[in-house]
């Protein structure tokens, strides 16, 4: 354990891995000494978790309906109690966690490249590339997200997908200014100028030396925005454009609680407590990651 | 005659992943009504010399000294605001850049003002007339005119000695310089450097001039303290840094090229002839 | 055979004109020295060859070749620049290794492991520090690695903008005495530009001063070390460097 830890903070690594795993264990080893990061850390792999082993953890089947066991509090057999349907609510909520986890990693894996992309160009370009890409950009942020969401998801039709889609639509454009505000600092940097005077191509100075340099602010941006994300999606979902039934989705389980909530409190906290802790987790995790990597104070230390 | 300024051991430590490190370690001076120069080049402390004196180490940095009085006050044990009430008033610093020194939504004029009437109450009409004739002081012509500039609109020059009669028009006692000029060109550094001088003797106060440039410090200052590494390996006057026996200052001074050069090579210094660890 | 020429070369940053008629010429192995106060355009004129500055017009010949106005490849392989600030002049997400195996990726060159070792034992960086990220060398280390960077691909000509401005002194004496070693050794050619006479008076044979975006005065570096400058300003700046030296 203590030749792995001197290999990795060895002041003079021998390859390119060996460098690459030092700075990533230097950046954790930072993480680590913020205790908020630790707190979100460590329900964001808990959410993971409980989205992998699902099956075992719940301990009902999230869909059979037991209409004998109606609105039961909860209890040593049904941990969060049971809704109108007399579905156990804590196997619901865990296989939630896996619809969420996939709508959070879809909308970053469509959302966050699209927008880094479109504002690397943007920045980097500039002149009319960039008054015509941040043009829409701007069209874009100037509408209420959820309200974006909500006239895509009409049109597009309700359904877990659609949602994914929708949301990714909403939130690109805050990437790609952030990607473009980065884009703009970096261009003109000496280091920038000194790859152009090698000989490298506009494509290789963004994709190798600018795109690298935004991707840890996009990181950052993204952990935060998966909050709104998550609530969002349940918004969608609470107001029936969503996930559509029987599917276990948070905000679709809250609305459905909603009648029931002021004798039967748990059928819409539980899934309640769920987001909001998934939620502050994101938040923390995000805070921490922004005084680990921001490239403009992080490394110099 | 009392000292203006005494300091015993002082040591600054700031801790890291691997332990504490020393920034300064175990420095002790005394300055009279003086123009005291420190020299040394980057991570020799000097910057954090100066700015322990007024007590501008940010955490987790630690000061720790036997004694740092200023004017008979023990500035150890001073709070914040009691310190705020020195600053300014008492000892002030000029920085190195202007650009990030100055507010850049206030004009000139109400930075100056503002300098002067947190520490005192005065009349309108007299802050006006001392503002323009601290101006003109530091060689502003037309003081009018610049009051009413913010900073964006001046030379980098002309900022730093708006910063310097920012500085001064309290009429501080000590005036602390941290690489005042070497942010200008070399022309206006003579000028910058000449104002500072003459306000200083002008009106008697003391000066810690901390700089890496040894031949500016030495057409500058009375005394001069050379640092590395935290300690302090020379102290002279001016006009003996040319006779200076620590190995250091040696090579530093051999170092520098010359305007008539004939060297092929220039001699580089070893530390280990004197590095301890 | 001349290594720079310029003629008539007039710079502009959108409607400013920065220079004026500036004409140059630097033989091949020369080293030459422009030499100014800040906004005297002497940068500037390091960028438009550069091909960083791209608004001018007049001409300008890379060993007897006319240049285009961007940066092109085979250019590279001729011309390349050193930059002021170490700590800017460096990708800090990249390692040592990868700044300087770049030049030789873009062009294609192979035996990049071998090359990289061989260029830094040319400035003087030892093995140890291939691997390390910027951060996590000192001024000079880094000012090295910018050197080793802009001799990957072999040039012929070599552009400086204030290398040694940023560093202490005695590092500015291991990088001054790094740079005239290498002038020796690979037959450079070095386009200096600097505020610091002493400085120029060690490394370079000739100087031009500039003022106001026009040459003034170009003379041999015995002459400025004799005190011959002829202009009143150039001789300004002389005893400017004179008084503070001891």
């Amino acid at each position: 354990m203590a030749t792995l830890r001197d290999w990795l903070i060895d002041d003079s690594p021998a390859s390119p891995m060996q460098a690459r795993l030092g700075r990533l264990y230097r950046i954790l080893g930072a993480l680590m000494h913020n205790p908020l990061a630790v707190v979100g850390a460590i329900i964001i792999v808990a959410l993971i978790l409980a989205a992998l082993f699902a099956p075992w953890l719940a301990t009902h089947d999230p869909l059979r309906q037991a209409l004998a066991e109606r609105l039961l509090p909860p209890s040593a057999a049904h941990w969060m109690g049971t809704d109108e349907l007399g579905r156990d609510i804590w196997s619901r909520v865990v296989y939630g966690a896996r619809i969420t986890l996939v709508i959070v990693a879809l909308v970053a894996v469509l959302a966050a490249p699209a927008g880094l992309i479109i504002g690397v160009v943007s920045g980097y370009c500039g002149g009319w590339v960039d008054r015509v890409l941040m043009g829409i950009t701007d069209i874009f942020l100037s509408l209420p997200k959820l309200i974006l969401a909500l006239a895509f998801v009409a049109a597009l039709g309700p359904g877990i997908e659609n949602a994914i889609i929708a949301i990714a639509i909403t939130s690109w454009p805050g990437y790609a200014r952030v990607a473009r505000a980065e884009t703009l600092t970096f261009k003109n940097s000496e280091f920038i100028a000194a790859v152009r005077l090698l000989g490298a191509s506009s494509l290789r100075v963004n994709l190798g030396h600018v795109l690298p340099l935004c991707t840890s602010s996009m990181i950052i941006r993204v952990t935060l925005d998966m909050a709104g994300i998550i609530l969002t999606a349940a918004g969608l979902g609470f107001i029936g454009l969503g996930a559509q039934p029987p599917l276990p989705e948070w905000g679709a389980m809250i609305s459905r609680g909603r009648s029931f909530i002021l004798d039967q409190w748990w059928v819409a906290t539980m899934p309640g407590f769920a987001i909001i802790l998934v939620s502050l987790g994101f938040c923390f995790l995000g805070d921490g990651l922004r005084d680990v990597l921001d490239p403009k104070s992080g490394e110099q230390r | 005659m009392k000292p203006l300024l005494e300091i015993e051991n002082l040591r600054i430590t700031f801790p890291t992943a691997r332990g504490d490190i020393d920034v300064v370690r175990g420095i002790s001076f005394t300055l009279g009504r003086e123009r005291l120069g420190i020299v040394g080049e980057s991570g020799s402390g000097k910057s954090m010399t100066g700015r322990s004196i007024l007590k501008l180490v940010r955490a987790p940095g630690r000061v720790t000294a036997d004694k740092l009085a200023f004017d008979g006050i023990d500035l150890r044990t001073r709070s914040e605001r009691e310190m705020r009430a020195i600053r300014g008033a008492r000892i002030s610093m000029v920085m190195q850049d202007p650009k990030f020194s100055l507010n850049p939504v206030m004009t000139i004029g109400e930075q100056i003002a503002e300098a002067l009437l947190t520490h005192k109450r005065l009349p309108r009409r007299e802050v006006n007339d001392r503002m323009h004739a601290m101006l003109e002081s530091v060689r502003i012509t037309d003081p009018e005119r610049v009051a009413r500039l913010h900073p964006h609109e001046v030379s980098g020059g002309m900022g730093q000695r708006v910063m310097i009669a920012m500085m001064l028009i309290p009429e501080p006692d000590l005036l602390i310089a941290d690489e005042p000029t070497s942010a200008l060109d070399v022309s206006v550094q003579a000028q910058v450097l000449d104002i500072i001088d003459e306000l200083v003797r002008r009106k008697g106060m003391g000066l810690i001039f901390i700089s890496h440039d040894l031949n500016l410090v030495s057409s500058y200052c009375d005394r001069i303290l050379v640092m590395n590494a935290g300690e302090v390996v020379e102290e002279c006057t001016a006009g003996e840094l040319m006779k200076a026996t620590h190995p250091y200052t040696r090579g530093l001074i051999a170092s520098i090229p010359r305007l008539d050069e004939t060297r092929d090579e220039l001699p580089v210094l070893d530390r280990s002839a004197w590095a301890k660890a | 055979m001349t290594a720079l020429s310029l003629k008539d070369l007039d710079i502009s940053y959108g409607d400013t004109q920065i220079t004026h008629k500036v004409s140059l010429d630097i033989a091949e192995g020369e080293s030459f020295a422009l030499v100014g106060e800040s906004g005297s355009g002497k940068s500037t004129v390091l960028k438009a060859i550069a091909g960083l500055a791209s608004q001018w017009t007049g001409e300008i010949l890379v060993l007897g070749k006319p240049r285009s106005h961007g940066v092109d490849r085979d250019f590279s392989r001729v011309c390349q620049m050193v930059f002021q600030d170490p700590y800017g002049s460096l990708h800090p997400r990249k390692t040592v290794d990868a700044t300087l195996g770049e030049a030789l990726t873009i062009h294609g060159i192979g035996d990049r492991s071998t090359r990289v070792e061989e260029v830094m034992a040319s400035v003087g960086l030892d093995r140890k520090f291939r691997f390390r990220f910027p951060h996590q060398l000192s001024g000079g280390q880094r000012q090295r690695v910018a050197i080793a960077r802009a001799l990957m691909l072999k040039p012929k000509i070599l552009l400086l903008d204030e290398p040694t401005s940023a560093l202490d002194v005695s590092v500015q004496a291991e990088i001054l005495n790094l740079l005239k070693r290498l002038r020796r050794e690979q037959n450079l050619t070095f386009l200096l530009v600097t505020h610091n006479l002493p400085v120029v008076s060690f490394l370079c044979d000739r100087l031009a001063v500039m003022r106001q975006g026009r040459i003034i005065e170009v003379a041999s570096v015995d002459e400025l070390k004799h005190g011959d400058l002829r202009e009143p300003y150039s001789r300004e700046l002389m005893q400017i460097s004179a008084a503070h030296a001891t």
